[in-house]
Parts: C-alpha cells; sequence; structure tokens
C-alpha cells in the first residue's frame, strides 16, 4: 500500500485508470473529499480516546446544571438532566460510524456474493436471484428495515443487521451489472480458455475489474445508512436512550425543543456532518472513476 | 399500449403475493404476545385462550397465512387486534393525508429541483455551479425529521407563522412537504445537472444554437426533452419512496397517515396493522412504477414504438428491460 501511494504521487499517468492506488491519487487531490475523510477519522479517534479528553463522563447527571445551554465549561451545552452534550456526542459518535460502516458492510458482502453469482451464471439462477430481489425492493428499504428491527427488537447489533439487509438488494444489482459487462470481456474468454476453474475466475479475474463502482457504492451506502440508523434511532426502534446515539439523542431531546433548541441542534448538525464526509468522499470516487473527467 | 399495461398490472400480482407471504411470516416472528398486551397483566390464563381462539392465533401458521392471502384477494387486510377495526378501512381513510404529503412533496421536488439542476448545468464548473452542488449535497446529508424539527423551532416556535403538528389544512403541510423534500431535491438537481451536461454537448444542440433560436428554447425545448428520461426515472423512484419514507415525517408533524398507523402498529404489536401498511405500500409502489414507464411512453416515441411492437410480437422481455436499457443512458 505504501508503495503504490508514493507511485501515485510521482506521475498520476503512469497507473492504470480506474486501480485503487489510480483513485487514492485522485483523492489526495481533492480538497472535499480530503475534508470529508479527516473529519470521519478525527471523530473516530476522538469517539475511542473520548473517555480520556472529556471534561465530564458521558452519562453522569448533574441536575443543578440542566439544560444549560453553550458556554465555557460546557462548550456545547447540557440535556434534560445535565449531562454534558460535547461528552455524549464525542461518545456517540461511535454507534453512528460504526452502525453505518457494519450495516454497509452487511449489505456489500451479501449483496455482492448475490449479484456476482447471478450476474456470472445467468439464467435460472439469475432470474431466481433477481425475481427474489424485486420482492425486497416493491416498498421502499426503509420499510423494510423497520420492519426487520420491528421483528429484532431495538439494540445496536439489531440496527445493523436490519440496515444491512435492507442494503443488500442495490448492491447486488449493480454487481450483476458490473459482472455482465466484466464476462463479455477478452480477458475473461482467455482465463475459461486456459482452463481456470469458475471460482478462480470469478475471484481473480471478474470480481477485480467489476470492483471499483462497488467502492462508490459502498461510500454512498455508508451515508445513507447511517442516516437511515438516526431515523430508525430517532422513531425509538433503533438504539435506544440513554445510550447517546445520535438519533437517539434527538428523540429525547424533542420534547424539549421549544426553550432549548441547543439540544435538538447539535446531534442533528453532527449527523449532517458525517453524512456529508461520506457523501463527499463518494462523489470525489465516482469522478475519480469517470472517463469523461479524466484528465 | 392497453396490452402492455395489462401484462404489468398481472406481472405485479406474483410479486405482490411475495410480498404478503414475506411481510406476514416476519411479523409472525415479532417477539412478545400480542394477546398479553392487549389484556393486560391481570388477564387469567382462560381469557387469554379465549381471545386467542377469537382471533384465530392458535391454528398454526400455514393456516393463518393461507386464510390470510386468501381475505387479501377480497382487498381484506384483517381486523386490528388492539382497535377491532377494519385495517383496510382504516388504510383507506388515512392514505389521502400520506398521498398528500408525498404528492406536494414530489411536486415541490421536481419544480426547484429540475430548474437548479439546469442552471447548473448551464453553468458548469463556475462557481454558482459548485455552490449549489455542495448545497445540495448538504440537503442530501440532511435527515429529514432533523430539518423538520429545525423549521418546526424557527417558522412554529419562534415566528408563530405555521402550525407545529396536526393535519387539518392545507397550510399544516408546508412545513412537512419541506422536511419531506430535502433530499429528494437534492438528488434531482444533481440528476438533472449530469443529464442535461450529457444532452448539453450533442450536436442537436449545436444546430439549435447555429441556427439562431434563443438559449432559452435551446434549453427548454431541445436539450431539457432529451435529457428528460433518466430524470423521471429518478423522481418515480422518489415518488415512491417518500410514500414509504413519510413514516418519520408523519410522526414528528403527528399526520394521521399510513406511516403513523404503522408505527402505532408496531408500538403495540398490532401485526395486521404493520402487515396491512407495508402491503398497501408496496401495491402502491408497484402501481407508481408502473406509472413512471408509462410516463416513459408519452416523454419519448421512441419507447412508446418499443412497447407497442413488445406488446404486439409478445416478445419475450425480461420486466423493466426498456426503462434499463434506456435509464442508463
Amino acid at each position: 500500500m505504501a508503495k503504490s501511494k508514493t507511485s501515485s504521487n510521482d506521475n498520476t499517468r503512469s497507473v492504470k485508470p480506474g486501480s485503487l492506488p489510480y483513485i487514492w491519487g485522485r483523492l489526495r487531490r481533492n480538497p472535499g473529499a480530503m475534508l470529508g475523510l479527516s473529519f470521519v477519522v478525527i471523530l473516530f479517534a476522538l469517539s475511542f480516546f473520548s473517555p480520556m479528553i472529556c471534561r465530564y463522563d458521558y452519562q453522569e447527571i448533574v441536575m443543578k446544571e440542566r439544560f444549560s445551554l453553550p458556554s465555557l465549561t460546557h462548550i456545547l451545552g447540557c440535556d434534560e438532566v445535565g449531562r454534558d452534550i460535547l461528552s455524549r456526542i464525542l461518545y456517540g459518535a461511535k454507534y453512528t460510524l460504526s452502525i453505518g460502516i457494519l450495516s454497509t458492510a452487511v449489505s456489500c458482502v451479501f449483496g455482492v456474493i448475490l449479484g456476482a453469482v447471478a450476474g456470472y451464471f445467468g439464467g435460472t439462477v439469475d432470474t431466481l436471484i433477481m425475481r427474489a430481489l424485486d420482492v425486497f425492493q416493491a416498498f421502499p428499504n426503509i420499510l423494510l428495515a423497520i420492519a426487520i428491527s420491528a421483528v429484532l427488537g431495538a439494540g445496536f447489533d439489531k440496527v445493523i443487521y436490519a440496515i444491512g439487509i435492507s442494503g443488500i438488494p442495490n448492491f447486488a444489482r449493480m454487481m450483476r451489472a458490473n459482472i455482465l459487462t466484466v464476462r463479455s470481456s477478452e480477458f475473461i474468454e482467455a482465463a475459461t480458455s486456459i482452463n481456470c476453474s469458475t471460482l478462480r475466475v470469478i475471484v481473480h479475474h471478474v470480481i477485480p475489474n467489476a470492483i471499483s463502482p462497488l467502492i462508490v457504492q459502498v461510500a454512498m451506502g455508508i451515508a445513507s445508512a447511517a442516516l437511515s440508523a438516526s431515523g430508525l434511532s430517532f422513531l425509538g426502534f433503533g438504539v435506544q436512550a440513554p445510550t447517546p446515539e445520535w438519533g437517539a439523542m434527538l428523540a429525547s431531546a424533542r420534547g424539549y425543543m421549544r426553550d432549548y433548541p441547543h439540544m435538538v441542534i447539535i446531534p442533528g448538525m453532527f449527523i449532517m456532518l458525517t453524512v456529508l464526509s461520506f457523501n463527499l468522499v463518494g462523489d470525489a470516487i465516482r469522478d475519480a472513476l469517470d472517463p469523461k473527467l479524466r484528465d | 399500449m392497453a396490452r402492455y399495461i395489462g401484462k404489468r398490472l398481472l406481472q405485479m400480482i406474483p410479486i405482490l403475493i411475495v410480498v404478503a407471504i414475506l411481510i406476514f411470516s416476519l411479523m409472525s416472528f415479532v417477539p412478545g404476545d400480542p394477546v398479553q398486551i392487549m389484556l393486560g397483566d391481570n388477564a387469567t390464563p382462560e381469557q387469554i385462550m379465549e381471545t386467542r381462539a377469537s382471533l384465530g392465533l392458535d391454528k398454526p401458521f400455514i393456516s393463518r397465512l393461507g386464510s390470510y392471502l386468501a381475505d387479501l384477494a377480497r382487498l381484506d387486510f384483517g381486523k386490528s387486534y388492539t382497535q377491532g377495526t377494519a385495517v383496510g378501512a382504516e388504510l383507506m381513510a388515512r392514505f389521502p393525508k400520506t398521498l398528500t404529503l408525498a404528492f406536494f412533496s414530489i411536486i415541490f421536488t421536481i419544480v426547484i429541483g429540475i430548474p437548479i439542476g439546469i442552471q447548473c448545468a448551464i453553468n458548469a464548473n463556475k462557481l454558482s455551479d459548485k455552490v449549489w452542488m455542495f448545497l445540495t449535497m448538504l440537503g442530501n446529508s440532511m435527515p429529514g425529521f432533523w430539518l423538520a424539527l429545525l423549521l418546526v423551532i424557527l417558522f412554529s416556535v419562534k415566528l408563530g407563522w405555521l402550525p407545529s403538528s396536526g393535519d387539518s389544512g392545507l397550510n399544516y403541510f408546508i412545513l412537512p412537504v419541506i422536511a419531506n423534500s430535502i433530499g429528494s431535491l437534492a438528488d434531482i438537481a444533481r440528476q438533472t445537472r449530469s443529464s442535461m451536461l450529457e444532452v448539453i454537448r450533442s450536436d442537436y444542440v449545436v444546430t439549435a444554437r447555429s441556427k439562431g433560436l434563443s438559449e432559452r428554447d435551446v434549453i427548454w425545448k431541445h436539450a431539457l426533452p432529451n435529457a428528460l428520461i433518466p430524470i423521471i426515472t429518478v423522481c418515480g423512484s422518489r415518488f415512491g419512496f417518500m410514500l414509504g419514507g413519510t413514516v418519520i415525517i408523519e410522526s414528528v408533524f403527528s399526520i394521521a397517515g399510513i406511516g403513523t398507523y404503522m408505527v402505532n402498529g408496531i408500538n403495540s404489536r398490532d401485526y395486521p396493522i404493520v402487515q396491512g401498511s407495508i402491503i398497501y405500500i408496496a401495491f402502491i409502489f408497484a402501481f407508481i412504477m408502473l406509472l413512471t414507464d408509462l410516463i416513459y411512453a408519452y416523454v419519448d416515441p421512441r419507447i412508446k414504438a418499443q412497447y407497442i411492437s413488445a406488446g404486439s410480437k409478445s416478445k419475450k422481455r425480461e420486466r423493466g428491460g426498456i426503462r434499463k436499457s434506456y435509464g442508463k443512458e
């Protein structure tokens, strides 16, 4: 990885367009993407070290400080039972980030497998898989996520499954389309003709060549998964209070928003910035992969 | 054309049946006994048994599924456990609220989003384009329910201009529509920009310009109609998603639509309500997708010709094949 970084730095043109080093080389020159990436990395780091950094414990209740507005002692103010909002936001960041990333991982792994199998084998297998996905796409994603979380119950790991499963069809469809494009190319014919096993053709030849559009989908998928997660938690079907998940914080702040708007504004702002960061990165990768925008 | 519509309507049926089976099975795994919740902690075991038998919950899964599907075929969505009312009638009564919200949202989205996209395409890579593209990305990243809360704080609490909850008049829908549209608006502006950019480079646009047409005519009469197909695709799917995505917005503004009905159903373990809501929305969703495909034919004569020839030759073609091949242009 270190080697490819330097090579992309020295001479971008010598790197194969669409390859990972090439994308990274383009990303480095995109200020929006770098800003988004740094925001996410810093937030992640702060979240994990928050017990050491923060002046207050995220669950420490101080009734006389309740509803205090942002000030020097409490930078983002306090909530309805006097807990420091900054500590809660930073501690809670890991929920939003990890739900986004893990649920996208779930959709990506299952989606890629299903899409690859459907696209590569075609025929009856393809029809079966795609018809099954049609059923999952016959109603809006968020409803599927809500229905699944109604079955599984509320909680951190359950949100990941609920959102992860509801995202599978998107990944499968995209992977299938990529595979169909790659499958008709000559190097696949060559690999088959020198007697490569089906598995080898898929793993070593088809997937690596169909993967780069997937990266865009992953970045965007994390963004939309984080949004859905906050929505589920807001409705009370996701991570629940008193866990400082941002959507859950919004849900409990809702009752006090008339008098203390800061309790509503701050968690939402952080959700937006996190989602924006992933969107910026995804957008930059899409630009990097678009041959029409290539310099 | 009629043949094509008929064929598509027939193709909807198996999908809806499988959706019904899927949702019914999912709901039967929901932990917690609805009868226990209905009767409270003081119920005797005999009462519980009796209620369970009267609701048909004592029968095996397969026979419950079978009778549910048979009822569905007669458009009977069953009865609510907790309220005892017919779910179908309640859905019908609530649907206009959800439709109003989704309909005005998609209109708002189209009226604002498409012009933004066109302006950005015309001024591509200039400062105004970059600012708007950043703003749309911000809109795309914003949780709609958060925007809803902010709008309530500003327009209802501080300024007192608009009601913060309820659904008894059109002015009650202004804030929900804005909050509900923000993500789609951003999406459609971006889609419009990119498909306009593709079209603006083409030869017939150059021809239109060189024969001296005004810039407005070039954009609105020559470029936009040709860029419309992918935009319609996004609008159609967005409209469908809005019908389901209004769940959260409806609960923020306490609008008595299908979304709030479903959320109440989940909280009270009232499966027929949850099943009914999802199947109802799946039905509407499928209908909107069909409508989107028909709008393609209206917008693009080439697609219309294809529908008609496909119908007469009854060529075996994958569902939505036309949409896919044209949508990805």
